[in-house]
């Protein structure tokens, strides 16, 4: 990698976020400066309309800045073609929503082995690693379990499992637990904070959830569209050197 | 890659099972006609050109009266004369033989049986001229003819119908006052273009025919075959001249007979079954388009309720092409599996139809790659909006889709 050991991993200077025209103009967000350094969990909290979910979208390469820039290890953004921001997503980045959005009436296994199959990876190397990353999401022999066979905290297993399969360095969770119960929820980020500590990989998380968010030993707080609290100052990187 | 689109696409054809069976309906609709569609056209060609081709090569049909296109009127035209076969049999160019013929709708009787059938007064040349021999026994000879024997052969429907279960040769048949004696049975010929059976006849020699059956030594119509393929038209234009000088038809008047060649009625007949083709083939495409647009609406549904499932691929890593790919290859697969599915029913269905209308099964060679690549096309041409659709769709918008 030609990142700087110091330099950080995704980067956000000036970034503004705007829609609609004239009167009703809403700035989503206003200005935003912000960095994420490799292997930190950062959980991103504020009200709804705060524009936290709108900064989770730009990070994940599903939405553009309207002014400002984005850099992934100090390459801007906006110079890069679709196609390329959709290998970027599918090589470097893992998503994991509050819906859990698998296919329905598909195997888990199909489902984690997804993004492999745009990674163009063959067939049985996609079984295999599947079934790695279900295992490692604690879901071994349920490969062919169909979604509406499972329990929602196995789904967003199955979700954790299919964002993780092609091996990425940021993990991306928007509200994670929003659709699980307290026990189910503290499973989840058990094993979100895990795969942050084991296997190093950066997590940003958006949570309205402050059980959640304590989870994160950096924690941003956002509201009308500009970052109000970043504990990044106050505590050291956990993890960035693991 | 291409592998992965095709199961991807398939698995999703699968979620729905019904609906892509019902979508497919119109395409398996359309490709079963055009397969039905070519091979009835081919059968119906094959077996006009079959039984016109078995009514005799080079053959040429005289009879009196005006021709007006295919209708015929015979009322007032007077009857051809011995003579006027002898002239032409002597000086007609191109003319090979030459059989006068006589027809009679009569009631026949052998032993306790009996039958209406045609009884055709014939010369031995009608026997060379239509290529017919005798299955058993032997056809009517020369010697026949000049004694007016009370002989006669008949047809394989006639034999059976009349002797079943026996040889007919040696037998006496009575047809109406005359009786004669069964010398020959012929090979079976089977229906003619116009379904008729040709072999629910007996012939007598022409000599006893017009004496004891009509009672008139005129000749009602007379068969000729031409040297040669090529010189049919040379053989009509011989015995037109002859005929005009003979029956004094004057220079300005319209022939009082008509010359008529089997080969005009297959291009009639063919050109009919070229118009049912047509027509058919309209059928298909309309059912074609129909089953296209059914496609592309199904298609376009689908995109619609799988947004967020696109919004996920999006954002998992999907490119725009990909996306496209795997839609364009859904709607293929329907019309494609559609296309598969009506080959089959339309052979099927072509079988059928041959069967029970007794014509050839016949199967262009180009008929089954032509019509399941009609399908193809059409999947594709029908795909290609809601693919872009889909693959257009804003990531973010997809994922927040409700």
């Amino acid at each position: 990698m030609l990142q700087h050991p110091d330099g950080p991993l995704l980067s956000l200077r000036g970034v503004a976020k705007v829609y609609g025209e004239g009167e009703a103009r809403v700035h989503a967000l206003d200005g935003i400066d912000l960095d994420i350094h490799a292997g930190e969990l950062v959980a991103i909290t504020g009200p709804s309309g705060s524009g936290k979910s709108t900064a989770m979208s730009i990070l994940g390469l599903l939405d553009v800045p309207t002014e400002g820039a984005y850099t992934i290890e100090g390459v801007p953004v906006h110079e890069l073609s679709s196609d390329v921001l959709a290998v970027l997503r599918n090589t470097r980045f893992g998503f994991v929503f509050q819906q859990f959005n698998l296919l329905a009436r598909t195997s888990a296994l199909e489902n984690v082995a997804m993004p492999l199959v745009y990674a163009g990876v063959g067939a049985r190397e996609r079984a295999r690693r599947a079934t790695e990353a279900l295992a490692a999401v604690g879901l071994a022999g349920r490969e062919d379990a169909r979604s509406n066979q499972l329990s929602g905290g196995q789904q967003q297993r199955v979700a954790i499992a299919r964002s993780i399969v092609n091996r990425p360095e940021i993990l991306l969770a928007d509200e994670p637990t929003g659709n699980l119960d307290s026990k189910m929820g503290a499973e989840i980020m058990k094993l979100i904070q895990r795969l942050n500590v084991d296997q190093g990989i950066t997590v940003l998380m958006v949570t309205h959830d402050a059980a959640c968010a304590a989870y994160a030993p950096r924690q941003i707080d956002f509201r009308d569209g500009r970052i109000v609290g970043d504990t990044a100052g106050k505590s050291p990187v956990a993890g960035a050197t693991a | 890659m291409i592998r992965a689109a095709f199961s991807l696409a398939f698995a999703a054809l699968l979620r729905n099972r019904s609906r892509s069976l019902l979508t497919m309906l119109g395409i398996v609709i359309g490709v079963a006609a055009v397969v039905m569609m070519q091979s009835m056209g081919s059968g119906a060609t094959a077996y006009i050109g079959d039984t016109i081709s078995g009514m005799g090569t080079n053959m040429l049909l005289v009879m009196p009266g005006a021709s007006k296109g295919m209708q015929q009127s015979s009322l007032g035209a007077p009857l051809f004369t011995a003579g006027d076969l002898a002239a032409i049999r002597s000086q007609a160019h191109d003319v090979a033989s030459i059989s006068a013929t006589g027809n009679r709708i009569t009631r026949i009787v052998a032993g306790p049986y009996n039958r209406t059938v045609n009884t055709s007064g014939v010369e031995p040349a009608y026997f060379v001229i239509r290529s017919w021999s005798a299955a058993t026994g032997r056809i009517l000879t020369v010697e026949d003819e000049r004694q007016a024997a009370s002989v006669c052969v008949v047809g394989q429907s006639v034999a059976d119908a009349l002797y079943p279960g026996k040889s007919a040769l040696g037998l006496e048949l009575r047809i109406q006052k005359i009786t004669c004696r069964v010398v020959g049975v012929l090979e079976p010929k089977g229906a003619n273009a116009f379904g008729m059976d040709q072999d629910d006849v007996v012939f007598l020699p022409h000599s006893t025919f017009a004496r004891r059956l009509a009672g008139s030594e005129r000749v009602a119509m007379f068969m000729v075959m031409a040297t040669a393929p090529d010189r049919v038209d040379g053989a009509k234009e011989a015995i037109t001249d002859i005929l005009r000088r003979r029956r004094h038809v004057a220079k300005d008047d319209e022939d009082n007979f008509a010359i008529r060649d089997p080969r005009e009625m297959q291009v009639l007949l063919q050109s009919v079954t070229g118009m049912l083709t047509t027509l058919l083939a309209g059928i298909a495409a309309i059912s074609l388009l129909v089953g296209g647009i059914g496609i592309m609406n199904i298609m376009l549904v689908s995109v619609t309720e799988r947004t967020r499932e696109i919004g996920v691929r999006l954002a998992i890593g999907a490119r725009t092409s990909d996306v496209l790919t795997q839609f364009l290859i859904e709607a293929t697969s329907l019309s494609a599996m559609g296309g598969a599915a009506g080959v089959a029913l339309g052979l099927v269905g072509a079988f059928a139809v041959a069967r029970g209308i007794h014509v050839p099964f016949v199967v262009p060679s180009t008929s089954v790659p032509i019509a399941f690549g009609i399908s193809v096309l059409v999947g594709v041409t029908f795909g290609v909006v809601p693919a872009r659709k889909a693959a257009n769709l804003n990531p973010l918008a997809a994922l927040r889709h409700e």
